[in-house]
C-alpha cells in the first residue's frame, strides 16, 4: 500500500471522527444547556420582579458588570501559549471584558453607597 | 479537573443570583454587589485554572489594562452621566461576545466544538446567534451612547422606507446564518457581524430621546442574550445562567419602562416617537398668558406650607440641580413642612436615574416614593413643585384621548393647592405635547436653569 494515499485517508477519518464526537456532543449539551436556560430565565424572572424600583440603576449597572462573565469566553481564547489571530481576539475580548467588570462593580458600589437613611 | 471546574462555575452562578437578589432592599443591596465580585472572581480564576489556558503574561496585562480604564471611568464618571455609561459599557459586552465567537470560529478546538473549517452545524448557529446579538447590542449602544451624551441629536432620525430596509436586513442576516452552516465560511461569518452592526445602528437611530430608558433596558436584555448564545456555543453553564438572567432582567425593565410610559415595546422599537411634533399647532396653548412668579414668591408660599411634594424630571438631572434641590428641602423642613420626593418611572433617561441623584444629593431613600405609593397625597399636599419634569404631570394622559401620551399613568400634580413648574422655557416636553396645567390658576411658573432657580428659592428662605 502506498503510505501517500493512506494519509489523506487517516485524516479524512480523523476529521470524520472529530466532527461526528463535536455533533453528538454537541446534541448532548444542548439538552443539558436548553433545561439550564429555561430554569434560569424562571429564576432571573422571580428575583428581578423583587428588586425595589429605586435600585433600578444599580440594578442595570450590576448585570452589565455580571455579563461581562462572558470573559471567561475570551480568556479560553486567549489560553493557547501562542500568539495568533484567534488569541488575539482573545486578548482584546478580555481587556474589554475587564473594562466592564472593573467599571461595572466600581459605579454600582459608588451608587449603592449613597443610598442611606435618615441619620437621626 | 472538568468537574471542578463545573462546580467552581455553578458556584460563581449562586452568586450572580445573590448580587441580583440583594437589590430587593437598600440595606441588602451593598452586600448583594460584593456577591456579584465574589462570583466574577471564582469565574475567572477557576478559568485560568484550566489546563488549556497558559498565556498567564499577556492575559494579565489584558486585564491590568481593561481593569485600569474600567476603574477610571467608574470612579470619574459623573452620577448624571450614567446612562451614558451604561450604554457604553453595553457596547463592550457586545463587542467582547463578537470577539470570542470570532476566536471560536478560527480556533473550534480550544473549545472541543471541531476543527476550523469544520465546525458542528449546531454550534455555527448557537454561534452566529451569539454574534448577531453581540453585534447589534455593541452598535445600538454606540448610537444609545452618542444620543445620551448629544453627540448627535437625540431626535428620532428617520427615513422613507426604513422599516422595510430593516426588515430586509434582518432576513439577510438569517439567511447568512444558513449560508455558514453550510460552507463554514469566515467571509460570510464576518459578513453575518456587518450586517447585525448596521442593524444595530438602524435599529436605535430613529428612537427619541425620551424612549431611552427602554432602549438602555432592552440593550441591557440584548447583551445577556449575546453571554447565553455565546454560552451556548462554549457549552458553558455559567454563561448560560448569567446571560439568562441579565436577559430577563433587561426584558423586565423593558417592560416597566413600557409600560410607565403607556407604550407598545413594539411601538418603541419602530421609533419616531417625540421630536417629530413640530410645535402643538392647535394645542390648548394659544393666546392663553401662564402666571410667572419669582423666587422670592416661591420661597414664601412653601414657608408656610405644611407639606411640599418634590417632583424631579430629566430637567433637575441636566441642570446638576439635585444639591440644591436637596439643601432647599432641608431649609422647608426647618420651617416645619413634611418633604417628600415623588419619582415616576418614566422619569429620566434610565431605570431608577432619579432615585440615584437623589441619594447622591444625600436624599434619605425613605423620603423617596414611586408614584403609587405618593400620587393619593398629591391632594392634602399645599405645594407640588415640579422641577424639570414636565410630560409625567400632563393631565391631558388622563382627559385627552387625542394626546400622544394618553393613557401615561402620571402624577397628579394638579390636586395640590399649589403647583410650582420650574422650567428653563414654554417649550413642551419630550412628547411634543402642551401642557396645559401651565396656565392653571394655581399654577407658578419659576422660568430658569433649575439649579439656579433652587439656590435663589434657598437664598430667599435663609
Amino acid at each position: 500500500m502506498n503510505p501517500h494515499d493512506l494519509i489523506p485517508v487517516q485524516v479524512a477519518d480523523a476529521a470524520s471522527h472529530v466532527a461526528e464526537a463535536a455533533a453528538g456532543g454537541h446534541g448532548a449539551f444542548f439538552l443539558t444547556g436548553l433545561t439550564v436556560f429555561v430554569l434560569a430565565v424562571f429564576v432571573g424572572y422571580h428575583v428581578v420582579w423583587r428588586v425595589t424600583p429605586a435600585l433600578h440603576s444599580p440594578l442595570m449597572a450590576v448585570t452589565n458588570a455580571v455579563s461581562s462573565v462572558i470573559i471567561v469566553g475570551a480568556l479560553i481564547a486567549a489560553g493557547p501559549a501562542k500568539i495568533d489571530f484567534s488569541t488575539g481576539l482573545g486578548f482584546v475580548g478580555v481587556a474589554l471584558a475587564s473594562v466592564n467588570i472593573f467599571g461595572g462593580f466600581i459605579v454600582t458600589q459608588r451608587m449603592l453607597s449613597m443610598f442611606k437613611k435618615k441619620q437621626k | 479537573m472538568e468537574t471542578i471546574s463545573t462546580l467552581a462555575y455553578l458556584v460563581a452562578s449562586v452568586c450572580f443570583i445573590l448580587a441580583l437578589k440583594g437589590l430587593s432592599s437598600p440595606d441588602a443591596a451593598q452586600q448583594g454587589n460584593r456577591y456579584g465580585i465574589i462570583g466574577m472572581v471564582i469565574a475567572i480564576v477557576t478559568t485560568l485554572a484550566l489546563p488549556s489556558v497558559q498565556s498567564y503574561i499577556p492575559i494579565v496585562v489584558a486585564i491590568a489594562i481593561g481593569g485600569v480604564v474600567g476603574t477610571f471611568i467608574a470612579k470619574k464618571i459623573q452620577m448624571t452621566a450614567l446612562p451614558q455609561l451604561v450604554a457604553a459599557f453595553h457596547s463592550l459586552v457586545g463587542l467582547a461576545a463578537v470577539f470570542v465567537a470570532a476566536a471560536a470560529f478560527y480556533a473550534p478546538e480550544s473549545y472541543g466544538i471541531g476543527t476550523p473549517g469544520n465546525i458542528a452545524i449546531g454550534s455555527l448557529v448557537e454561534m452566529s446567534i451569539g454574534t448577531a446579538i453581540g453585534a447589534i447590542t455593541f452598535s445600538g449602544s454606540v448610537i444609545a451612547f452618542a444620543k445620551l451624551q448629544a453627540l448627535i441629536s437625540g431626535k428620532p432620525l428617520v427615513f422613507p422606507g426604513q422599516h422595510l430596509f430593516n426588515a430586509a436586513l434582518g432576513i439577510l442576516t438569517i439567511v447568512l446564518v444558513v449560508l455558514l452552516c453550510t460552507s463554514n465560511s469566515a467571509a460570510v461569518f464576518w459578513a453575518i457581524v456587518i450586517a447585525s452592526f448596521a442593524l444595530g445602528f438602524l435599529l436605535i437611530l430613529p428612537i427619541g430621546g425620551a424612549d431611552m430608558p427602554v432602549v438602555i433596558s432592552m440593550l441591557n436584555s440584548y447583551s445577556g442574550w449575546a453571554a447565553c448564545g455565546i454560552g451556548f456555543t462554549l457549552q458553558n453553564n455559567l454563561l448560560i445562567i448569567t446571560g439568562a438572567l441579565v436577559g430577563s432582567s433587561g426584558a423586565i425593565l423593558s417592560y416597566i419602562m413600557c409600560k410607565a410610559m403607556n407604550r407598545s415595546i413594539f411601538n418603541v422599537i419602530l421609533g419616531g416617537f417625540g421630536g417629530e411634533a413640530a410645535g402643538p399647532a392647535g394645542g390648548p396653548g394659544g393666546d392663553r398668558t401662564v402666571k410667572a412668579g419669582s423666587a422670592d414668591d416661591a420661597a414664601f408660599i412653601m414657608k408656610n406650607a405644611a407639606s411640599v411634594i418634590i417632583v424631579p424630571g430629566y430637567g433637575m438631572a441636566v441642570a446638576q440641580a439635585q444639591h440644591a434641590l436637596r439643601e432647599m428641602g432641608d431649609l422647608l423642613k426647618k420651617e416645619g413642612a413634611t418633604v417628600r420626593y415623588a419619582i415616576h418611572p418614566g422619569a429620566g433617561r434610565m431605570p431608577g436615574h432619579m432615585n440615584v441623584l437623589l441619594a447622591e444629593a444625600n436624599v434619605s431613600y425613605d423620603e423617596v416614593f414611586e408614584l403609587d405609593e405618593i400620587n393619593r397625597d398629591f391632594g392634602q399636599c399645599d405645594v407640588a413643585f415640579v422641577i424639570g419634569a414636565n410630560d409625567v404631570t400632563n393631565p391631558a394622559a388622563k382627559t385627552d384621548p387625542a394626546s400622544p401620551i394618553y393613557g401615561m399613568p402620571i402624577l397628579d400634580v394638579e390636586k395640590a393647592k399649589t403647583v410650582f413648574f420650574v422650567k428653563r422655557s414654554m417649550a413642551s416636553g419630550y412628547a411634543g405635547v402642551d401642557n396645559e396645567l401651565f396656565f392653571r390658576p394655581n399654577t407658578m411658573m419659576l422660568f430658569g436653569d433649575a439649579k439656579k432657580v433652587c439656590e435663589e428659592v434657598c437664598k430667599a428662605l435663609e
